[in-house]
Parts: C-alpha cells; structure tokens; sequence
C-alpha cells in the first residue's frame, strides 16, 4: 500500500466502521425483536412446550437432526416433522417410541430414549410448536 | 526465546495437539458412521460422536489461541508474563474441567449428564455447539477471565502494539460474546437468534481478530518486514472483517423466524465477507515476498501462507458459494453446510494454530528452527492434511449437491433417508480422504521427535 494511506487511516476505519456497524446491527436487533412476535407463533407456547423444549435439548436431538436447518445432518429435518407426519402428534410419539434398543442392522437408527409419557406429549407439542413458526417458506417441500 | 515466561505456551500447545487427534478420531467414527449406520450403536450413537469431534475443536483451538497469546504478548510487551503461575493453574483447571465433560459424554447418556449436572437449574444445554453442561461453561467463564487478565495486565504494563491489542480485543470479544450461551429462551426465534452471536460473531467475527493477530505477528518475524507495513495491513483487514462479518450475521436469520428484511442485509453484507480473506492471502505472500530475511523455519512459513489461502477458500469462497439467500433456501442445512464447516474451521483456525506452533516450539525447545529433516516431514504432513482436506471439502461438495437437487429443487423431492442412501458413494470417499488426513496428523505429531543436523541451522541462520 502506497504512503498515501497511511497507518493512522487505516486505524481509523477500523475504528469507525466497526463502531458504526455494532451500532447498526443493535438497531436491527431492536427492530427484530419488536417485529418477531408477529412470527414466532409465541402464542403456542405452553408449559408443557417448555418441557418439550428441555426434553428436545437434554436428549441433545441436535447432535442428529436440524431444526429449521440448524444443527446435525445425519437425520431429518424436525422444524416441519409434525406437518410431514400428518399434523399428528400421535405419528410423532408412535414413532420416537417404537425406536429399538439396539438399532437397525447396517441402517442408521435414532436410540430409544426410555421417554416417560409426559416427555413424549411434551416433545410432540414443541415440535408441533416449531412448525407453526414462519420461516418465510423454508424448507422448499415437505421433506425437509 | 526472548522471557522465559513465554515457555507456558508449551503445555497449552501439546494439549492442543492431543486433543486435535481425538477430534480427528471421533470425526473418522461419525463419517463411517454416515455409511455403516449401526457402527458402535448403540454405545457411542452419532450425536455423542458428533458432540466430542466439535466440543474437542473448540477446545483444542482455545488451548491454542491461548497458547498463541502467552508466546506473544510477552514478546510483543517486551517483559515477563504477568504470572506464569496463573497460566499453569489456568491450564490444569481448563484441561481437567474439558476431559471431564469429553467423558461425561462418552460415559453417561447425555440425559443423565443434564441431570447429574443440574441443568435443570440454568438450561443451557442441547444446543449444537454448546452442549457442555453449564457448569463447565461457567468453568470456561472463570478460565477466560484469569486468562483476560493475565494477557490484560501484561499488555498494560509493556509495550502496546497493534498486534498486542488486536489479538487482546479478540479474546475480549470471544469472552463476551460467549457470555450468550448463557441465554436460553423458551421461544425457539429468540434462542436461536442469540445462539449465533456465539456462534457467529465467535469464528466470523472476533476470532478473526484473533487469526489476523497471530499471523501478523508471525510474519512480522519471519519476513523481518517493517512492522509498520504490516500493522497497516492488519488494520484493514481486521476492518473488513467486522464491517461485513456484523451485519453478515443476517445470514443466519433467513429462515428462523426472523422479519425478511434479514434476506437483504445478510446476503449483502456476507457476499463480502470473502473481502478480508482474500486481503490476507495477498498480505502473506506480498510479505513473504518482500521479505527481509530468510528464517530457517521453511515449515512456519509454509503455515503461514498455507493458512491465507485455505481461509480464503473455505470461509470465503465456499461461504459465498451457499450465503446468498435464494441459494440458501436450497442449501440450507445440507452437507453443503458442512463441507463450508470443515474447510473453513481448518483453513481459517486450525492451520493459524499450527502455524503458532510452527513457529513457536522449535524457538521453547532452545532452536531458532527444527532441523530439515523435522521440518521435511512438517510439510509432508502440512500437505497430506491441507490436500485431504481439500478433498473431504469437494467430496461433501457433492454430496450437498445432489441432496440439495433431490431433496429440495426436483419437482418431486425424496425423503431425507432416501436421498442420504442415494449419496453413499461421497461419503466413502470422504472417509477415505479422512483416513489421509489422519496418517497426515500422525506425521505432524512424529515430526516433534525427528532428529536431524541441528548444528546446520544454526550454521545457516548465523
């Protein structure tokens, strides 16, 4: 770089443009999260969401699967699990339930989790949850 | 080496490179895992190995950026260390509380983990990335505070340079932003959207700092070119980072729930993050070029340059590839993601740490450089896992393709399983490619132990 653009110059755009864009991206933040509700389907949280939730993050579901495309890549999408099952939450439980102990022979295989009742109705609900969200129509199709 | 308090980079970096071969390992069991589906099921299941080969990444590269620190802040602040034995004591809590959680994982179901370590208390848990129970995240808390203030008082009580106080805002950064993984809302959006100002701001935001700081400071010794130059330089990339990397977050917030304006601001302000990549690779080979000397650690160098290009292609070129949002919609969460995930994190942090150590270990084992014969086989093994690497990057390239084509763009999409079975053959030749890597890593490590001539680089440098 040529002696026209000095040290100092150089400082300085670090300097402001960060500070600038720290601010900028606050605003946004603030913005987003005045505008979020209309979205997030917060209505449809209940306790016994907050408990899916725990069970979801406890049996760490996202080491295998996505959720609206975060996370794992070695199973299903779950952000729209429940639309893809028929709307059911019974379809979701019925399967989670019916994983065996020691897996499929050569297949990949989600474990048996021993979920109580409860754990499994609470699980179905948040991922009922989830897929009610709007996700500016992801994913593409119903696979996911 | 100049104080005598930098050697405590040493026990950081040999644990880093312990625990970068266990994050290999359990990286080779979850790709045949991807192909033989009940491979150690039901004992290690793939999130468990998922869990260890990304939590032993991070903190393998945090061992190592603290490693980095301790080198060069005292070097740069010319004086000793503010209190080596705090490093040392840093050290054994941080490599104690992590092999801990590493066997928590692997010994207990995570459920039982989550309950013996109350999380019911604080949730923190079950969010990729930031699995660790929450008490070792308030560990982690407490290591980098003692850690901020060790470098902090060290940096205030010596010399302030630029790459001092880069590299110290960086580990700032890195500390407060951690702070949000902390914050666990019900409400799936909001979780989500402060998820990745650990995520996110963490490897394209302040860790750029910190990689800008390490190899500036490198060069800076091995081109013996005009500091001024080269701090210049640092400046402006580091600007470049955060200029597009803040607002770049919006990337990330496509799909989650978050208003569609995100779709503008992420995909404009992420389209350039490729910027400051490619600044840094023409830095290190316009100051490589431009060198003023020629140091003996040929491998340094070759770490060095090889860590501009590699960052530039994995985190800025294949970032590009996918960030733009109507491309997006179709990648999203797809092996795509994942082949970005792989060269970028090697390219970009990885390789900066290797080069530290490149650099470092030969200068705390009493030489200016390890012998040819050491540095030959460094190289080897620098191009065994770069090559490899590279490899495993196009081999997820086009198994991403074909899943986002099938699963997601066809007019008659197929289901996730069906496609993953469509795809096999990349997947083997990831874990072939993956077996490279490793034989790669295994000469890393023997190249630490190769005897040669050392009396000739000395001869050489003098």
């Amino acid at each position: 770089m040529s002696e026209v653009f000095t040290k100092s110059m150089a400082r300085n755009i670090y300097y402001g443009g960060s500070v600038f864009f720290i601010f900028l991206f606050l605003a946004l933040t603030f913005d987003t999260s005045g505008k979020t509700p209309e979205r997030d389907n917060h209505e449809a949280i209940t306790a016994q969401v907050a408990l899916g939730k725990q069970v979801w993050e406890e049996n760490n579901c996202i080491g295998c699967h996505t959720l609206l495309g975060e996370g794992a890549y070695f199973a299903p999408e779950l952000g729209n699990v429940y639309k893809r099952f028929g709307n059911s939450t019974d379809a979701i439980v019925g399967f989670i339930k019916s994983r065996p102990v020691e897996g499929v022979a050569g297949r990949r295989s989600m474990p048996q989790f021993h979920l109580s009742d409860e754990q499994l109705e609470a699980v179905a609900a948040f991922l009922k949850y989830v897929s009610e969200i709007d996700t500016a129509g992801w994913p593409p199709n119903i696979q996911g | 080496m100049q104080y005598q308090s930098q050697s405590v980079a040493k026990p950081y970096f040999i644990a880093a490179i312990g625990l970068f071969i266990g994050q290999i390992l359990f990286g080779l069991v979850m790709g045949l895992q991807y192909v033989m589906g009940d491979f150690l099921f039901p004992e290690i299941p793939f999130n468990v190995a998922r869990m260890v080969h990304t939590n032993l990444l991070i903190v393998w590269l945090l061992f190592g950026f603290m490693g980095s620190a301790y080198f060069l802040v005292p070097e740069e602040s010319e004086r000793e260390l503010f209190s080596p034995k705090l490093a040392l004591l840093l050290f054994w809590i941080f490599l104690i509380a992590g092999a801990l959680t590493i066997l928590g994982y692997l010994l207990v179901p995570y459920a039982t983990l989550a309950d013996l370590t109350g999380n019911e208390l604080l949730p923190t848990m079950g969010r990729e990335f930031l699995e660790q129970p929450t008490i070792t995240k308030i560990g982690i808390v407490i290591v980098a505070l003692g850690f901020l203030f060790n470098i902090g008082m060290t940096i205030l009580g010596g010399r302030k340079t630029v790459v001092n106080l880069v590299l110290l805002t960086g580990l700032l950064g890195l500390a407060v932003f951690f702070l949000f993984s902390f914050y666990n809302p019900v409400n799936v959006v909001d979780d989500k959207f402060y998820w990745w100002w650990v995520v996110h701001l963490w490897v394209e935001g302040v860790w750029e700092l910190i990689l800008g700081a390490i190899l500036a400071f490198v060069l800076i010794k091995v081109t013996g070119v005009d500091r001024e130059v080269i701090e210049k330089w640092l400046y402006v990339i580091i600007a470049m980072s955060l200029i597009t990397g803040i607002i770049g977050t919006g990337h990330h917030y496509y799909w989650i729930g978050t208003p569609e304006y995100w779709q503008w601001w992420g995909s404009i302000f992420s389209a350039m993050e490729p910027i400051p990549f490619f600044m840094m690779t023409i830095f290190a080979f316009n100051m490589v070029n431009r060198r003023r000397r020629d140091h003996p650690n040929k491998a340094a160098v070759l770490w060095a340059l090889g860590t501009a290009v590699m960052a530039f292609l994995g985190a800025g070129v294949w970032g590009f590839m996918h960030t733009l949002a109507p491309v997006n919609y179709y990648t999203h969460g797809t092996q795509i993601t994942a082949a970005h995930g792989h060269m970028a994190f090697y390219g970009a942090y990885v390789m900066i740490v290797l080069t530290m150590i490149s650099y470092a270990m030969p200068i705390m084992r009493g030489q200016k450089a390890a012998n040819m014969r050491a540095q030959v086989m460094e190289m080897w093994s620098f191009w065994l896992m770069t090559v490899s690497m590279v490899f495993i990057t196009l081999f997820l390239t086009g198994a991403g393709v074909l899943q986002t084509y099938l699963q997601r763009y066809t007019d008659d999409p197929l289901p996730f399983m069906v496609v993953q079975d469509k795809i096999e053959i990349f997947y083997w030749l990831r874990e072939i490619a993956g077996v490279v890597f490793i034989i790669g890593l295994v000469l890393y490590v023997i190249s630490f132990f190769v005897k040669g001539n050392e009396a000739k680089v000395v001869a050489d440098t003098a």
